[in-house]
């Protein structure tokens, strides 16, 4: 088979692969147990997992755009923390719409050192996110804030025609994200810069503006993601999110996004954040060791680096 | 003398790429200590024979012999154990670590892995059988791509490789670069050695090789000595009939001297001294240098790819400064980047996309939402009028012939008509269909009124296109000269000549 052929059959296994191990997943799991292929447990996972799918689509732009962020953790948790501490002390409401504003401030704040101090976004987000995760403890002086008010835990608790709110929130949020990206001018860029920066340079694209957006996006992203959350538990706590950005990614990657940039889309990358919910999920419904489930996942997601970099354009 | 065995053999041998053939039934024999040329467009397949010969394709039908033994299996470290080595078109050094480690690099001398740090002594007889000055503790990264590609040479002689396949060498070298690559090919046979020499430069081919063999679409047209060829049997033979001479279009006619654009002792933070010179409406001018003498710096400086340091730019007669490629472009100022993969195209993307990306406001709502269907038949338009193939707007760029990613790469930067366009290297690493056909679109272009500015290392191209052109050196441009009626070899004399006033012209 020559380069030309491989080339494709990666790139398919890139785009498809998720909904093989999803579909097959799904399968098994439906012989093996009764409850897991029920209305009831399918809309739980989604629910629970659509903080973590919004945070998963927007890190696609991200990834595309040929960035990391590991700062979205962090910027959950200040988001989180801002989120009760305004519902409490101001307006409920005002605390849900402050959250996705803290995250924008924060993300534009990662584009702004990144792109003005040319450095990778991976180590300027480390930094960030230790400031991040300072400013957390600070605004809620080290204690849990809990929010037991109506007006703010309908958010995350709600229903409208059977179906969570958070979860066609996060529908939403991910065909907005999935036009972005496919419809418009930002979107187009975002893959150029991803796919030969140079390139893109040259061809009169504001590279910087560009970055600025994807980090931007990633943050507003991860800031709707704590509002979500903290309403659903009704309980602002700086250590919130840890380890998110680390899930977000991993469900970009299982999605087929390049680690390279240039290539990927959103559905996919949620669609990623499924099938983790999945296995975790199968493994929480066959009460198998957990040790498994762990071992189980790293493979996965091993697997699908081995994907991505077998597609990689020369 | 008895009649020696060849270093390589080949009979009838085949290549198919997923079910499409390359190559087909080759026969040839390549000779212990000559100079042997394979030569063809793009696509005829002379690469893949390279490569074959290397050991990084596998063949598909036939047999290939090395030094009287059958090749198989035939992978790249078989054919360097057997003592064939491939000089590839991006050289493979490892930038960060010095001369002598990158000559030695994988066969060191060690013990227990511990490195005897014996590189240096071991250089010692390869730099004085290839008479190459170079300093050995020097940083790859240092070098220029002519002094780079010395040290390829060198590890393969490193690894007693006795055949050295080498793909377009010359690509990025001056003139004089060239002469020096070639002479270290005259030492190499001197010295038993044999080359296979895979190029587009036809005098180059003509000026070195003993033996030359011609492909067409795949085929072997014949194998002869290089005596009885010259340029046009050689351009003739590739073709197969058509053309036999490489005609440039016709000059359009200038009337009126109307200055599209005015550049006034511009000097800029890569290297550009001063430079001054000027372009009218439907001109064609050259600029003139050696590989590094800051031709492309002086384009980028115009353009506002880099910080100008001082001087001025003139368009249209009115100043323009604070210059940036975006204002550049909505003043339909462009630049035609010589690197194609790394400047030019986004591999990752469809071909429209590439050829929209740096006018995409124009087919999108104020709000951004990209109009495909105007995108589209406007991309149709382009690939249709440079004659893409193969013409489909949503194309894996990745996948099309060098010749059609520059058309594309053309496409991108011609399609909403600028009113004054840089071209550098608009034709490098192309065949010669599509050279014509880029040949063409330039004259269009002037014919129209636009303003074209040309950088090209081959001589011949920027004398049979260009209304004027200047002599560039180390950054400055010096005197203009008209290309009518000037040889290659008069233009080239005088560039020697500015090189000897300016020396440090020719570094890097």
């Amino acid at each position: 088979m020559n380069t030309w052929d491989k080339f494709k059959v990666a790139r398919f296994f890139q785009t498809y692969s998720v909904l093989v191990m999803i579909a097959a997943l799904v399968l098994a799991m439906s012989l093996l147990s009764d409850s897991f292929l029920t209305y009831r447990n399918i809309l739980n996972i989604l629910n629970q997992n659509a903080p973590l799918a919004i945070m998963a689509s927007a890190m696609t732009l991200v990834i595309i755009g040929g960035g990391f962020d590991l700062s979205v953790g962090a910027t959950f948790a200040v988001a989180g923390v801002c989120a009760a501490w305004v519902a409490l002390e101001i307006d409920p409401y005002l605390g849900l719409l402050i959250a996705p504003l803290v995250g924008l401030a924060l993300g534009t704040i990662n584009g702004l050192v990144i792109t003005s101090l040319n450095v990778h976004s991976f180590l300027a987000t480390i930094a960030t996110s230790l400031v991040f995760k300072g400013v957390a403890i600070v605004v809620s002086d080290g204690r849990l804030i809990p929010v037991r008010l109506d007006d703010f835990t309908w958010l995350g608790r709600g229903k409208v025609g059977g179906v969570f709110i958070a979860v066609l929130v996060m529908v939403a949020f991910a065909l907005i994200l999935s036009f972005v990206l496919k419809r418009t001018t930002l979107g187009r860029k975002i893959f150029s810069v991803g796919g030969n920066e140079e390139a893109a340079v040259l061809s009169g694209i504001r590279t910087d503006r560009v970055k600025i957006a994807t980090f931007a996006i990633a943050g507003l992203a991860a800031g709707l993601a704590a509002a979500i959350s903290v309403s659903r538990i009704s309980m602002g706590q700086a250590s919130a999110g840890t380890g998110m950005e680390l899930q977000a990614i991993a469900a970009v990657i299982l999605g087929g996004t390049s680690i390279y940039g240039g290539v990927g889309a959103v559905w996919r990358s949620v669609a990623g954040v499924l099938l983790l919910a999945l296995i975790n999920n199968g493994f929480n419904i066959l009460n198998a060791d957990p040790f498994f489930r762990d071992l189980t996942t790293g493979l996965v997601i091993l697997g699908a680096i081995g994907i991505s970099v077998a597609g990689r354009p020369r | 003398m008895e009649n020696p065995t060849p270093s390589v053999r080949l009979r009838g041998v085949g290549k198919s790429f997923g079910g499409v053939s390359v190559l087909r039934s080759v026969d040839l024999d390549i000779m212990p200590g000559e100079i042997h040329g394979l030569v063809g467009e793009n696509g005829a397949g002379k690469s893949t024979l390279g490569k074959i010969i290397g050991g990084y394709y596998s063949i598909s039908d036939g047999t290939l012999e090395a030094f009287g033994r059958p090749a198989d299996p035939w992978t790249p470290k078989d054919a360097l154990d057997k003592g064939i080595a491939i000089m590839h078109q991006e050289l493979q050094l490892v930038p960060e670590l010095t001369v002598a480690e990158n000559v030695f690099l994988g066969i060191e001398d060690q013990k227990l892995g511990v490195l005897s740090g014996t590189e240096k002594d071991r250089l010692t007889p390869i730099v004085e059988a290839t008479g190459f000055e170079v300093d050995p503790s020097a940083k790859i990264v240092d070098l220029s791509i002519a002094d780079r590609q010395k040290i390829e040479v060198m590890r393969a002689l490193a690894r007693n490789a006795r055949v050295i396949v080498m793909d377009e060498p010359t690509s990025s070298l001056s003139a004089d670069e060239t002469q020096r690559l070639h002479e270290t090919m005259k030492k190499l046979r001197a010295s038993g050695g044999t080359v296979v020499y895979v190029s587009h430069f036809l005098d180059n081919i003509l000026e070195v090789c003993d033996a030359v063999t011609i492909l067409r679409d795949g085929d072997l047209v014949r194998t002869a000595p290089c005596a009885g060829e010259n340029k046009d049997s050689l351009v003739s033979a590739m073709l197969g009939g058509g053309r036999s001479k490489i005609a440039f279009p016709d000059k359009s006619r200038l009337k009126e001297r109307q200055s599209a654009l005015e550049v006034r002792s511009l000097s800029s933070t890569n290297g550009t001294r001063e430079a001054s010179f000027h372009v009218n409406r439907g001109e064609i001018v050259g600029l003139i240098g050696l590989v590094g003498g800051g031709r492309t710096e002086i384009l980028r400086a115009v353009i506002g790819a880099d910080k100008s340091t001082g001087g001025e730019v003139l368009v249209q007669g009115k100043p323009y400064g604070d210059r940036s490629i975006a204002e550049s472009n909505r003043r339909g100022i462009v630049m035609v980047p010589e690197d194609r993969r790394k400047q030019g195209l986004i591999m990752t993307l469809a071909v429209r996309s590439n050829m929209t990306l740096p006018h995409l406001s124009s087919f999108a709502t104020p709000f951004g939402r990209i109009l495909a269907a105007t995108e589209k038949s406007r991309s149709r338009e382009a690939i249709e009028h440079f004659q893409v193939k193969p013409p489909d707007v949503d194309g894996d760029i990745l996948n099309y012939s060098g010749g059609n990613q520059q058309k594309v790469l053309l496409a991108k930067w011609l399609m909403r008509d600028p009113e004054i366009v840089f071209l550098d290297e608009p034709s490098r690493g192309v065949d010669v269909g599509a050279r014509q056909r880029i040949h063409e679109a330039i004259a269009e272009l002037a014919g129209r009124g636009t303003a074209v500015l040309l950088v090209s290392s081959e001589l011949e191209e920027v004398l049979g296109l260009s209304h004027r052109a200047y002599l560039v050196a180390n950054g400055k441009v010096f005197d203009e000269l008209v290309p009518e009626g000037k040889t290659e070899g008069e233009v080239l004399r005088a560039l020697f000549q500015l090189q000897q006033r300016f020396p440090e012209a020719s570094a890097h």
